[in-house]
């Protein structure tokens, strides 16, 4: 266990040096921040200063060499626009991703388990069918069309709901939280269910096949043989045994929820990381870009990381090896 | 001699498919639909009432009129209503269409290419090479499509190529992975070996004999890759990463009248938005259909 969990983490170090090579490099190659930054009408000597102090006016080897040193220590650079560390730019808006990320999560477990249990019993039914039909739907449309129809008739034709924002804020650790008062769950609620469309799609399906196949075991056969009430039966031993493929989807479509955000957050004008890279991106801030996928790589390879060990101490039968899970 | 008999078995194979397709009604509106679009996307500059990038021809004057408006002239009726420019809805919505669909079947075709070239050399050499491809691929899928593709964008910046590459780049891998899994249970087939013992040449036995029979399963990753293109691209140019403004796809379009939805002008991005989720509906329905057709699995024995 402590064997594997070190080649993890040795791996996940590999990953970020060869991102952070990659995506330096790369992102040096295109653009000239000088011109976002400095004033048009700024001389020779102005624009040569202002290169000098952000180090831009060095190779962009010694330019790498000198991000790596700091990276090392914590400090992946200054926004070029707001001149604050990237890292903490990016920290103090995560709070916000993560409780959109985390509500859209919930939202798709809590109704497409359900809704995929459900179809699942009754594959024949009209009911069922018309679940499965709506997963098809969840998964074709796409989502910033969903967002701006969301927007249309709950919040411009009903009024019920907000349509952006994120409504007051909290501080709790250092960190600014708004699902503490109804006035945030409120906002979070048009997000959330956008950005969970296509997880609750996924979820149903899973969910559904899972259970098709559960009842076609031998052990629901032999529980309903023995007489316990069908309501035991998938309450306790068909959902029991597909919950490890759910859970392991979740949980690794976690980071994918992160990732996405970036639409709904800029559909929704919701202040977390993805409106941050998308900003960052038109306006050549790469710092901020790049500190964004260098914690979007970790958050994605710590995921992978946990999910490996709960699968393991979920399922007896996974041994985790040396090098390769499961 | 191979080639005349497969040619004929293709024939035969290819009408039993069109059969077997032929099966489900709403299959066969599906790809109705696809046609549909495919060609009103194709004829856009011959069927659209107006032009909607000859800035010559638009009257400010009928800007942001609701559907079935009239013209201020009186020449034209504005079927879809018109934008903040006084642009018709239904002409920009055609002639965005076709720069989508063009931009999805393009990248598809690439990504195909690339894709199925990797996964061929990495199903049939085996080895080094099969361990270097399949590498990158986990590499790949291991990210979202939308972060390869808004990173790769963010690098080169905007124009209709750059979106071509980043979706290309994004989405190789799903048919090198399809094709290396079909490649290795066909590479071990006699057929292979007597291909090989004959003496032909490498790239004669990998593209005349084990790539056709490796394409059932691309065919039906091919179609839905389509449609997830087509709503990647949209999705890029509504956030004003992808195509630029001078060739404006559905996705521009619906960012474009995002503005206007909070005060109740929806058909801008209304309209649009229903025309990019018919040509996705009607791609995974055809491609669902594939799936079911082309499945020997699924097949009656």
């Amino acid at each position: 266990m402590t064997l594997f969990l070190l080649r993890r983490l040795l791996q996940t170090v590999n990953v970020l040096f060869i991102m952070s090579l990659l995506v330096f490099v790369g992102i040096y190659a295109v653009g000239n921040p000088l011109d976002m930054l400095v004033d048009p009408q700024a001389t020779r000597a102005d624009v040569a200063r202002v290169a000098a102090a952000l180090g831009l006016d060095q190779p962009v080897w010694v330019q790498y060499g000198r991000f790596l040193a700091n990276a090392l220590r914590g400090d992946l650079g200054n926004s070029f626009l707001h001149g604050t560390p990237a890292l903490q730019l990016i920290l103090q808006r995560l709070p916000a991703t993560l409780e959109l990320a985390v509500s859209a999560l919930l939202i798709a477990v809590l109704l497409g388990i359900p809704l995929g249990l459900w179809a699942g019993l009754r594959p024949d039914s009209a009911s069922g069918k018309t679940i499965m039909a709506g997963s098809i739907l969840g998964f074709s449309l796409p989502t910033f069309w969903v967002g701006l129809m969301l927007i249309m008739v709950f919040s411009v034709y009903l009024g019920w709901l907000p349509s952006g924002g994120r409504g007051p804020t909290r501080e709790v650790l250092g960190m600014h939280w708004s699902l503490l008062g109804a006035e945030g769950w409120r906002h979070v609620l048009l997000p959330a269910l956008n950005l969970a469309l296509f997880k609750l799609a996924l979820v149903i399906r899973l969910t559904q096949s899972g259970t098709r196949e559960a009842l076609l075991q031998d052990y629901v056969r032999f529980a309903r043989a023995k007489g316990l009430a069908p309501r035991r039966i998938v309450g306790v031993h068909v959902l029991k045994n597909i919950m490890i493929p759910v859970i392991t989807v979740v949980g690794l479509e976690f980071g994918t929820l992160i990732a996405f955000s970036v639409v709904t957050e800029s559909i929704f004008a919701w202040p977390g990381i993805g409106k941050l890279l998308l900003d960052s991106i038109t306006l050549l801030d790469r710092p901020v870009v790049v500190a964004y996928l260098l914690l979007i790589v970790l958050i994605y390879t710590l995921i992978s990381l946990v999910v490996d060990v709960l699968y393991a101490a979920l399922d007896p039968r996974v041994r985790l090896a040396g090098g390769q899970a499961a | 001699m191979t080639g005349g008999v497969s040619h004929t078995d293709a024939a035969g194979g290819w009408r039993a498919l069109a059969r077997a397709y032929a099966g489900s009604p709403l299959a066969l509106g599906g790809l109705a639909l696809l046609l549909a679009i495919v060609l009103a996307a194709l004829a856009a500059p011959w069927i659209a009432p107006q032009d909607p990038y000859d800035l010559a021809r638009l009257d400010i004057m009928d800007s942001r009129l609701p559907p079935g408006s009239l013209s201020a002239d009186g020449s034209l009726t504005y079927l879809l209503g018109t934008d903040g420019q006084g642009r018709d809805m239904l002409s920009a919505i055609l002639y965005g269409l076709r720069i989508s669909v063009a931009v999805g079947f393009a990248a598809t075709l690439l990504a195909l290419a690339l894709g199925m070239s990797l996964g061929l050399a990495a199903g049939y050499a085996g080895g080094r090479t099969d361990a270097l491809v399949m590498r990158a691929v986990d590499i790949q899928m291991s990210f979202p499509a939308i972060l390869t593709a808004m990173i790769l964008l963010a690098l080169f910046g905007q124009g209709t190529d750059k979106i071509v590459i980043a979706l290309v780049a994004s989405q190789w891998a799903y048919y090198a992975r399809t094709t290396r899994g079909a490649a290795l249970v066909e590479g071990r087939r006699e057929y292979i070996e007597a291909a090989r013992l004959l003496g032909l040449s490498t790239p004669r036995i990998l593209f005349r004999h084990l790539l056709p029979n490796c394409l059932p399963p691309l065919i039906v990753v091919a179609a839905l890759q389509v449609a997830a293109a087509i709503a990647l691209e949209a999705t890029l140019s509504f956030l004003g990463l992808g195509l630029p403004v001078t060739e404006p796809s559905l996705g521009l379009l619906i960012a474009n009248g995002f503005q206007y939805l909070y005060s109740g002008r929806y058909w801008m991005s209304v309209f649009p938005g229903v025309a990019l989720l018919l040509t996705i509906v009607a791609l995974n329905l055809v491609a669902d259909r594939l799936r079911e057709v082309l499945n020997p699995r699924l097949r009656p024995q």
